[in-house]
């Protein structure tokens, strides 16, 4: 007991002795920087690393996107200017990839494209469609809601690797189907099978988080609003379509500007779900940059930059049409 | 599933090791190697490596086990940074070929290296003018087709003999597979250089002018239309090719589960098969099948490269040195069960202790060896090597899956073959 | 008050419950047997054997066939009943298998052989857990070393996390300084911007500091986390200057401000952002994978997925792994379910 209490003692004083550190300096500081400068001091740490990890590697990758070759360092790169954005935009008709340069990048942007468009849409109505129902007198929802909130949680490795166990050949889906009398399918064998798994096992894992930002803004809905809607005896359509919505707007686009933005950057569960395959049908933007950069025989850093870079733009003018909406229907609202 | 004994000893061996190791005095020589196994070669070149250690008390070798695909994606980022391991396990050799070390000055008789290792040492060189010796081969692998003998024995179906064509042995696997059965006739591992073997056969030559690119010529569409064919209609399971977007992906399992009744692997996967399967059933090693050009699998292997980067060079040769010590060397493919690269001991008959089944397949792959083409070796040496064998394992693969039709694959090969060459030469 | 309210959450039949509550309640159930089914079903097979995960179809439960042991015979033999046959309605054992053809043996007259073709039998199962998965995944695979590497990055960084954020969220709603609010707006931005095209250059930058293969290649990069100096901001800005104030009164240091005032008073933020970090740090994967080339500093997102690259399929190990690693979530995650998700619906309510 004493031993535990003596180290108690110990890390107390410890701990004292490490928040007193920074006294002095502070004091000093204090004396000598004007008020307003003070909060550089604390701000400092974060905007530095900030500045190393976030802002100079965009720079640096401006740089190595204009450079060519296959070495690591930026010393050795020879400048190759626009060509590298040259050839991942050379293309005779860009529906087509296999009409391109680069054909696997457009695979990549058409795959995306694709993926985003669907994943976010049913993304959405799923989350709102379980937040209504959420909302309602419900027993155990507590329960329920952890359930579904669950999956967020799991690393992407994991998900990934639940979902390939069980769409297996002999996995329990197939199984399920030959109790059933059918055949079992070759579920990430289909270019198009594998893509709807990408996208319903991206649905399974992240619909949780935003079902609960929905039922939030469900819940800030103030109820003197129904109130009002029931001494008209307005009939649950109309309620839903004329007041819940409107007013859940903020929330959907949170959502939507949320999801958008990973459902652009997705990478890690299809990577080790199906590696990008069958051929390349679900091979998305991160992915392709990835093996371009990474793991490709031939690494060629300054095509991943590129590819890099127009990825990033490509996100920019999405979030800002976006906002702009935001901003719009935040005005209209008064 | 419990490892067997003296490897469960092996590896405890080596912890301890590990951990006396860390206790060495600060000038000691501390050598890493980045190290994948096939079967066991990590775990045999731990026990070779604690003997060399114990009369060398100054070096310190740790072994860091790793999966392939890892050494082939990480290891040439870490060289690129600066720091990188001292030794690696490598396959491609052209992916680290900027950062090897030559060990000639440093080791004490290189001329027994010329006259034990010669042919395979000019894998690991970067053109005919280069003359250093980079690193010791841990292995010289040959392709074959692995059988399901009991599945053959059960459909009736002889075993292709030798001469027999690639078309002879597809027509066989599919009336195995479907008298026993089984859900596939054939499968290859999802590799080029597992494709280039037939791809030879059939007549593909791979070069034309020195400096070009290689080009897609008529025996490579013969053996590709071939097999894309034999992917579709079920011969070969489509799984392996086409389940991965990318990377190199082995259909072992499929066949020690008896899903498949030929396998077309290598050398190396001998100590796999004899540990997994046991008497499961009957296995045995074909005859390279046969085309127009050649009856010839692909040679290759892994060896252990050194690298400029290492702080202890001297220490590195001592080291491999040792290895490549004929008795040593002799030692090492005995326990890994492996071909030697070494010439003076393809010649000696090496005591495999395995299984009759074993002995056998051993002798059947020196044979296939025997009828390697001079291009394979070539092909398997040339620089350009990997980014040809990534570019058709890729594009088929796509063809196979019905992205798109092989016209498009060939182009696409060719291009990607002129586009990895010019990034590489770019100054 | 009470009438709209019991129209707003009361069930639609007046007391009793009308289609749409049974539909509501289906729609739950089902989406929750879809939520937690799949890793229930991981769970199940990571207990079975490599012999009983290649059974189609599988059984629910880990099972496992009853073995007998045969004189005569060195190693225990699988058990199997006849079902169709000469021998049918026997319970054999299997000596060999070859094909389509089984020699077996009858237990009690283990000299006599007995060919039966294979379809005519069915195995004898047994319930059995195969524990051994996981006991071996902790000799064989160096299970220990990835545990660590990840629970170090975890704690770490969360410590860090907190206090870099909190330093920087106290002065960004405390001070008033030139360049407060572009700093946050800057911070605000780097959500937008995607890792993977950071991706490259970082590698270089991480290369040059000697933070590769180091698990401060990981943390340092993490740590600045834009969510989090935005929720810390959002809180503090609800906390009365004026005992700030009266602190400065007091003659307190900034840093005492913030350690003993603020801080404190942050708690429910700061726990929020905590629960966040360490979900986030512990199921990293495309840095990690990028900046951790060797094998030992590998974490355990990193392990699994390299061995599922090795061992192709050798599930048993897989699963178990698997199912490792996501135990220290579910465990946080059952402990603090509330605190999550009442964050998140606190931070989506911006």
């Amino acid at each position: 007991m004493t031993v535990a209490a003596t180290a108690g003692r110990g890390l107390g004083r410890l701990y004292a002795a490490l928040m007193n550190l920074p006294e002095r300096p502070m004091r000093w500081a204090q004396g000598h920087l004007p008020d307003g400068r003070l909060g550089w001091l604390f701000v400092g740490p974060n905007l530095a690393i900030f500045g190393v990890f976030t802002f100079l590697p965009i720079l640096i990758d401006f740089y190595y996107s204009g450079t060519g070759g296959t070495n690591l360092l930026p010393t050795e790169r020879p400048w190759v200017g626009s060509e590298n954005f040259a050839s991942l935009t050379a293309c005779k008709d860009y529906f087509d990839p296999n009409s391109c340069v680069r054909d696997q990048f457009w695979y990549a942007i058409w795959n995306t494209a694709k993926f985003v468009a669907l994943q976010v849409a049913l993304m959405l109505v799923f989350s709102l469609m379980t937040a209504l129902v959420l909302n309602r007198k419900i027993i155990g929802r507590g329960f329920f809601r952890a359930a579904f909130f669950y999956p967020v949680l799991l690393s992407p490795v994991v998900v990934a690797l639940i979902w390939k166990w069980v769409l297996q050949r002999d996995g329990v889906l197939n199984a399920a189907f030959v109790g059933a009398g059918m055949q079992p399918v070759e579920w990430l064998l289909g270019a198009g099978s594998a893509f709807g798994w990408t996208v319903f096992v991206s649905i399974w894992a992240h619909m949780g988080f935003y079902t609960l930002i929905l039922l939030a803004g469900l819940q800030a809905i103030p109820a003197d609003i129904y109130e009002a809607a029931a001494m008209d005896a307005a009939p649950p359509s109309r309620v839903f379509r004329r007041i819940t919505l409107p007013l859940l707007m903020p929330s959907v686009l949170v959502v939507l500007v949320l999801g958008l933005i990973r459902a652009v950057q997705i990478f890690d569960e299809v990577y080790v779900l199906t590696g990008g395959g069958p051929g390349s049908a679900t091979t998305y933007l991160v992915e392709f940059i990835y093996n371009t950069g990474f793991s490709s025989q031939v690494r060629q850093y300054g095509l991943a930059a590129a590819a890099s870079l127009l990825l990033a733009g490509v996100l920019l003018v999405l979030t800002l049409i976006q906002l702009r909406g935001m901003r719009a229907k935040g005005d209209g609202r008064g | 599933m419990s490892i067997d004994l003296p490897l469960r000893l092996t590896l405890a061996a080596a912890a301890v090791a590990a951990l006396g190791g860390m206790a060495a005095t600060a000038d000691a020589a501390d050598i890493r190697i980045a190290c994948y196994s096939d079967g066991n070669e990590c775990p045999a070149t731990k026990v070779l490596a604690e003997r060399f250690m114990k009369d060398h008390a100054d070096i310190h070798i740790t072994i860091d086990e790793m999966p392939y695909k890892q050494i082939l994606e990480s290891v040439p980022v870490q060289l690129a940074a600066g720091n990188g391991p001292d030794i690696a396990r490598v396959s491609d050799f052209g992916q680290v070929a900027p950062y090897q070390l030559d060990l000639t000055p440093y080791l004490p008789d290189a001329a027994y290296w010329e006259k034990a290792y010669g042919p395979v040492l000019d894998w690991m060189r970067t053109g005919p003018n280069d003359h250093g010796i980079y690193g010791l081969m841990t292995q010289l692998t040959v392709s074959a087709p692995i059988v399901d003998k009991t599945l053959f024995d059960q459909a009736g179906v002889p075993i292709p003999a030798k001469g027999a064509t690639w078309d002879d042995w597809a027509a066989a696997a599919l009336k195995v597979a479907k008298a026993t059965k089984t859900p596939f006739g054939m499968a290859w591992d999802r590799s080029g250089a597992r494709f280039s073997g037939p791809a030879i056969s059939e007549g593909a030559k791979f070069f034309y002018s020195a400096g070009h690119p290689p080009v897609v010529d008529a025996g490579f569409k013969a053996m590709a239309a071939k097999f894309v064919k034999w992917n579709q209609d079920g011969t070969i399971d489509k799984d392996v090719w086409v389940s991965t977007g990318g990377g190199y992906r082995d259909a072992f399992e499929e066949f020690a589960n008896g899903k498949i009744a030929v396998y077309l692997s290598g050398s190396w996967q001998l100590a796999r098969l004899q540990k997994q399967i046991g008497d499961g059933f009957d296995w045995v090693v074909g005859d390279a099948p046969c085309g127009p050009g050649g009856c010839t699998g692909m040679p290759g292997g892994a060896g252990f490269v050194a690298f400029k980067g290492t702080k202890s060079p001297k220490e590195v040769a001592m080291f491999l040195d040792y290895l490549a010590s004929e008795p040593v060397y002799a030692e090492w493919m005995v326990m890994t069960s492996n071909l030697p690269a070494n010439l003076d001991l393809q010649k000696k008959k090496l005591d495999y202790k395995l299984t009759p089944a074993g002995v056998a397949a051993m002798a059947q792959f020196q044979a296939n060896a025997a009828t390697l083409t001079p291009l394979a070796y070539k092909l398997q040496g040339d620089a350009m090597s990997r980014p040809m064998f990534n570019a058709s394992v890729d594009r088929i693969s796509q063809a196979i899956a019905g992205q798109i039709t092989l016209d498009q694959a060939y182009e696409r090969i060719t291009a990607d073959v002129a586009d990895a060459f010019a990034a590489k030469n770019k100054k | 008050m009470a009438r709209l309210a019991r129209m707003l959450t009361a069930t639609r039949g007046r007391g009793r419950m009308d289609w749409t509550d049974w539909a509501s309640y289906l729609y739950l159930i089902l989406g929750t047997a879809l939520m937690l089914g799949p890793v229930v079903w991981l769970a199940l097979s990571s207990l079975k054997s490599p012999s009983g995960l290649i059974e189609f179809p599988p059984t629910l439960l880990p099972q496992e066939q009853v073995r007998v042991t045969v004189p005569n015979s060195p190693n225990p033999l699988p058990l199997y009943r006849i079902t169709k046959g000469d021998h049918a309605g026997q319970t054999l054992a299997e000596v060999r298998k070859i094909g389509l053809q089984a020699t077996m043996v009858d237990p009690a007259n283990p000299d006599t052989l007995i060919r039966v073709p294979v379809d005519d039998r069915t195995k004898v199962m047994q319930f059995h857990a195969a524990w051994d998965n996981y006991g071996d995944l902790l000799q064989k695979f160096d299970f220990g070393r990835y545990l660590w590497n990840s629970v170090f990055i975890t704690t770490v960084a969360t410590i860090l996390t907190l206090l870099l954020n909190s330093m920087a969220a106290f002065a960004l709603s405390k001070y008033k300084f030139a360049g407060r609010e572009p700093v946050f707006l800057l911070m605000l931005a780097t959500l937008m911007i995607p890792p993977t095209i950071i991706l490259v250059p970082n590698y270089l930058i991480a290369a040059v500091l000697g933070l590769t293969d180091n698990p401060w290649g990981v943390i340092w990069p993490a740590v600045a986390t834009p969510t989090g100096v935005f929720l810390l901001r959002q809180y503090m800005l609800t906390l009365p200057d004026d005992l700030l104030e009266a602190a400065r009164m007091d003659n307190a240091s900034e840093w005492r401000i913030y350690w003993r005032i603020v801080l404190p008073l942050s708690k429910p933020a700061l726990a929020v952002l905590a629960i966040f970090s360490v979900m986030w740090r512990w199921n990293e994967f495309l840095w990690p994978m990028v900046v951790l080339g060797r094998n030992e500093s590998f974490t355990l997102p990193l392990a699994l997925n390299s061995f599922q690259g090795e061992l192709t399929t050798q599930w048993n190990y897989l699963l178990a792994m698997t199912v490792v690693t996501l135990i220290p979530v579910t465990v946080i995650f059952v402990l603090l379910q509330r605190h999550i998700t009442q964050g998140i619906a606190s931070a989506g309510v911006k």
